[in-house]
């Protein structure tokens, strides 16, 4: 049947790409697996040209009518913050009374102007037109191009950011970044931080796609594009436009959804990803990861970008390895590669050699490393070798159990919850990266629990970006005293009566969220939404019941997409 | 970047499936607001500021303080276990170092809680401050503490529970019985024989603003306690002093309330009273745990803050400085006025009655003391209720001399012969906590 089948099928194939410091890793993946894997160098200078010259060499031959999607994950937004290549943007802030917002200062122009909303969403203080004013004529001086808006509780009304915007209409900026758009999660700081890189990476991400999309138009590649995000969950180019800033650190989620086939159906797993320099270790229940409770910190700046829950390690297969005080030392510092592949230094890697665990490079390179170790504690080879591999993994389970307590001491607000909430408690470790296959054996011993290497470990990344779900949440407000029904991400708000239901409630905000993810790229068949928080309050004053304050969260949840195997 | 000068531990836990009864001040609804402003100003991810998860107290925890008629679970619920567990969370935290200061920002509350629990009252069950004040000296040897309750209610539960301990200095700072619930802590309840002057009850006059308050803790309860010199203080930190508090008649704000914490300096403030839940509780908490963390608190202002409108008539600020220099000629002629009650006696007893507002029970008690001045002396306590439970309660003090440990014994042993249902026993030097059911109803 070949191609005829397939065209009957519809699109089946998918792309996935991650480029990673070293490597650009591409898969094709069809209903049946993987079907073609390739490796490029990533050119760090360059990341276009990689992930242009990846997608060409995965399609050779291949016609690319037949492809559903492919999607990208990159370290451009992340790289670009790190090195600090980011566009200058301009932001203000409305704070009203409470810490000093100059506390949370993200750049210049940054602008503190009159305002303010209290916690259930009421004005205390109005915009101060002048102020905006003259914080845009400015912003515009200083070549300005795009600007964030960011009020405190604008998620529970949003009428300042969205009049302050109205206001820089006439200043004609580029693009302009609102608070509430971003996180339907309270906490100002974050919200701040997270609407400024929105803003800041914003350029460098449009053009980057852009190039991306006209160069594939051009040879004729009519893909539709996808982009990981940091939750290990997809969007589509045209939703990444507006939040750039989810794309921030999407490579541990690349790996961690390219080990959800390796993981049990129902069960709780701990995911190591052994790399050179760090270890990246992540937990899935039942196949979902666990998330972080409001989003991502990258260096300085903690977010509300929704992520993944992980914790690295300075320690990986290149770790630099000494004698401190008669003990072996690992880590954290990589000094370049292992003895065996020209390093100076002696790494874990180097003790796998001497273990004769692998044998591609130069043994005699690794063995002396080891050498030097053992000299200076007086043991043999062979047994430092051993003490270095031990130490190594003991290091990583030592991470790893420290992951899963900090996941289970997580505060919780209710009784219910502090007395049945769920306690991760790990079975399985699914391990993948460069080494993977050499630590198994006694991880497993080790740690007591069942492991395995993930198949195809080198290019699991790739796939996990190829295969992972389109996700978003969704989060809504109702104050039945004052009448509102607030979704703010979703720019939604309505009057509402009393008689508004908790079931109402919960209907609104999974037909949003259902809206929002199929406006992402999802396919409308195949969501699987949840609510994942959904509280309801009564709320009285003078000893009567005066309203309901409801508050709820729904999302999609990060997992695979349907209709592929590994 | 904000970094907290002192590192401070928060347990958060506003119970938001517990209520007394759904219209109740004290329902799920009460910290929904503070937490939103908590959570919205970011606090929780300022270096230095730690949240805990709160763990849960054991039977044991409890009864190492509370003589619980007819048992624990009767008069207690999860929430309870958990709220206390809160405070006992941030105990530990601080005596194992993790941190400088603590806030134990739970509910239910406790100071209206005695030692013998028949029920609740003024939304009390197990007193929380106690719990952990017990636990720390069972488990780090803590000996001289302070508990200063600012609650705006009289902290009677506490002074119940420490009347006769010489080694707990108890100051309670409210609104003056005669005009609000419970009707007590007046200038004269100074302690038990043994303990007399420990227990420090400062009752303020209504409308009582900033200026009384915090004079009030800068000439009267801070040179009592440098004098006392605490191992640790404990504030109850109650927050119903508030101008928009709908339960009583002050003026305090929420920038009155930091400067009240930045001046107390308290290791740990554990969450009482305050059913303002909109105008105060998000503001008051935010500025307690901002001054506790030693941050610029300057810019927390409540909505319909109006410093004229509040402040205080000149009679007010003389009956306060009035108020004040009783209570500290009472402090400093402590020791000759305990004299005075001793003299020739060797048991000193004392009967009044309690009434249990929330669960409308009446209780009579009688509670006996030995005069001692080795220990904190041998207590007992005869107790019944309208409830029909009638009970004996025997304390053997932590330290207890021999002869002490012997009276208290006796007394337990000899329950039998009494017209009691159960008799119990608090041996706190072997931390053992009998009972002996006499009667099976």
């Amino acid at each position: 049947m070949g191609r005829i089948g397939l065209i009957l099928m519809g699109n089946t194939m998918i792309i996935g790409l991650d480029v990673g410091g070293t490597h650009t890793d591409v898969v094709l993946i069809g209903p049946d697996g993987p079907m073609r894997e390739v490796k490029v160098l990533t050119d760090n200078a360059e990341l276009f040209k990689s992930v242009l010259t990846g997608l060409e060499k995965i399609t050779e031959g291949i016609d690319t009518q037949l492809i559903r999607r492919a999607v990208l994950s990159t370290t451009l937004t992340t790289n670009a913050i790190v090195t600090d290549q980011v566009e200058k943007v301009g932001m203000i802030v409305l704070a009203g009374p409470g810490i000093d917002p100059m506390a949370f200062r993200t750049c210049d122009q940054y602008y503190c102007v009159s305002g303010s909303i209290d916690h259930r969403g009421r004005e205390i203080e109005g915009v101060v037109e002048d102020e905006v004013l003259k914080a845009a004529a400015l912003m515009k001086v200083a070549g300005i191009k795009n600007v964030g808006v960011v009020g405190k509780f604008s998620t529970r009304n949003p009428s300042h950011e969205i009049r302050v915007e109205k206001i820089l209409t006439d200043y004609a900026f580029e693009k302009i970044f609102l608070g509430h758009r971003i996180s339907g999660n309270l906490n100002f700081p974050r919200r701040i931080a997270t609407t400024f890189l929105n803003a800041s990476v914003s350029s460098v991400h449009s053009r980057f796609y852009n190039a991306v999309k006209k160069s594939l138009m051009e040879k004729g590649l009519n893909i539709p594009i996808h982009i990981l995000k940091a939750d290990g969950g997809t969007m589509n180019f045209s939703a990444s436009i507006d939040f750039p800033g989810q794309t921030i650190l999407s490579g541990p989620a690349a790996s961690v959804m390219g080990a959800i086939h390796s993981a049990p159906k129902e069960g709780d797993v701990i995911v190591l990803d052994i790399g050179g320099t760090t270890t990246d270790i992540a937990v899935l229940i039942n196949q979902s990861p666990v998330l972080e409770p409001l989003g991502i910190s990258l260096g300085k700046y903690k977010t509300l970008i929704r992520s993944l829950k992980t914790f690295s390690i300075g320690v990986g297969g290149d770790s630099y390895v000494r004698v401190e005080n008669g003990e072996i030392v690992v880590g954290p510092m990589r000094k370049g590669p292992a003895m065996a592949y020209g390093g100076r230094l002696p790494t874990p890697t180097d003790a796998l050699f001497v273990l004769e665990k692998i044998d591609n490079g130069d043994a005699q390179a690794a063995f002396k490393g080891m050498e030097s170790l053992a000299a200076n504690l007086g043991i043999s080879v062979r047994e430092v070798a051993e003490k270095v591999f031990e130490k190594t993994c003991s290091l990583i389970l030592a991470a790893a159990e420290k992951l899963v307590n900090d996941i289970n001491s997580k505060p919780v607000y209710t009784v219910h919850e502090l007395l049945e909430g769920y306690v991760v408690r790990p079975t399985r470790l699914v391990i993948l990266g460069g080494p993977a296959l050499h630590f198994t054996e006694h991880l497993r011993k080790i740690s007591g629990y069942h492991a395995e290497a993930v198949p195809r470990w080198g290019v699991a990344n790739a796939i996990g970006a190829g295969l992972a779900r389109t996700t978003c949440e969704v989060t809504l407000f109702v104050d039945t005293e004052k009448g509102v029904v607030l979704a703010p991400e979703e720019n939604y708000s309505k009057t509402i009566r009393s008689m508004y239901s908790f079931s109402d409630a919960e209907d609104t905000a999974l037909e949003l969220l259902r809206k929002k993810a199929v406006k992402y790229g999802a396919d409308a068949e195949n969501l699987e939404t949840e609510i994942t928080e959904s509280l309801s309050f009564n709320m009285v004053r003078g000893f009567r019941t005066t309203g309901k304050n409801i508050r709820i969260k729904t999302q999609v949840k990060p997992g695979l997409i349907q209709g592929y195997r590994d | 970047m904000l970094k907290a000068l002192n590192k401070t531990g928060l347990v958060f836990f506003p119970a938001f499936d517990w209520a007394i009864d759904p219209t109740h001040p004290e329902r799920e609804e009460r910290l929904l607001y503070t937490q939103d402003q908590v959570f919205e100003e970011g606090i929780l991810d300022i270096e230095g500021i730690v949240e805990y998860k709160p763990s849960l107290v054991s039977d044991m925890d409890i009864k190492r303080v509370h003589f619980c008629v007819p048992d624990v679970f009767s008069v207690t619920t999860k929430s309870h276990f958990i709220s206390a567990g809160g405070a006992i969370t941030m105990g530990r935290a601080l005596m194992e170092k993790e941190i400088e200061r603590g806030f134990a920002l739970v509910r239910p509350p406790g100071h209206h809680s005695m030692r013998v629990v028949h029920g609740n009252r003024g939304f009390c069950n197990i007193n929380n401050e106690a719990i952990l004040v017990e636990y720390l000296r069972r488990h780090y040897g803590v000996k001289r503490v302070a508990i200063v309750d600012t609650d705006c209610h009289h902290g009677d539960g506490t002074q119940d529970i420490y009347w006769h301990d010489p080694d707990t200095l108890f100051i309670s700072i409210h609104q003056d019985g005669r005009t609000l619930y419970p009707g007590s802590g007046f200038m004269e309840e100074l302690g038990g024989p043994n303990a007399f002057g420990t227990t420090v009850n400062i009752p303020l006059p209504p409308s009582t603003s900033d200026e009384g308050y915090l004079y009030t803790i800068e000439h009267v309860v801070l040179p009592i306690l440098s004098e006392f010199k605490p191992e640790i203080i404990i504030n109850s930190a109650g927050q119903d002093n508030h101008f928009s508090d709908p339960l009583t008649n002050m003026n305090f704000s929420a920038q009155g309330y930091a400067n009240l914490t930045r001046m107390l300096k308290p290791d740990i403030a554990v969450l009482e009273g305050g059913y303002s839940i909109e105008g105060a509780l998000p503001y008051v908490n935010t500025g307690l745990i901002l001054a506790l963390a030693g941050l610029d608190y300057s810019g927390i202002v409540e909505p319909g803050f109006d410093a004229a409108r509040i402040s205080q008539s000149g009679e007010v600020t003389r009956a306060i400085k009035r108020i004040g220099e009783t209570v500290l000629s009472h402090w400093k002629t402590r020791k000759d006025m305990q004299e005075k009650i001793r003299r020739g006696r060797d048991f000193i007893e004392r009967r009044r009655t309690i009434m249990y507002d929330t669960d409308m029970i009446y209780e009579m008690q009688k509670d006996e003391i030995r005069i001692c001045d080795e220990c904190a002396g041998a207590l007992k306590i005869d107790s019944s209720a309208d409830t029909g439970q009638h009970i004996l309660g025997v304390t053997i003090p932590t330290g207890a001399c021999r002869v002490c440990r012997q009276t208290a014994l006796d007394w337990y042993d000899q329950a039998g012969k009494g017209p009691y249902d159960r008799a119990f026993l608090q041996d706190r030097p072997n931390d053992e906590y009998k009972e002996n059911i006499l009667k099976r109803r």
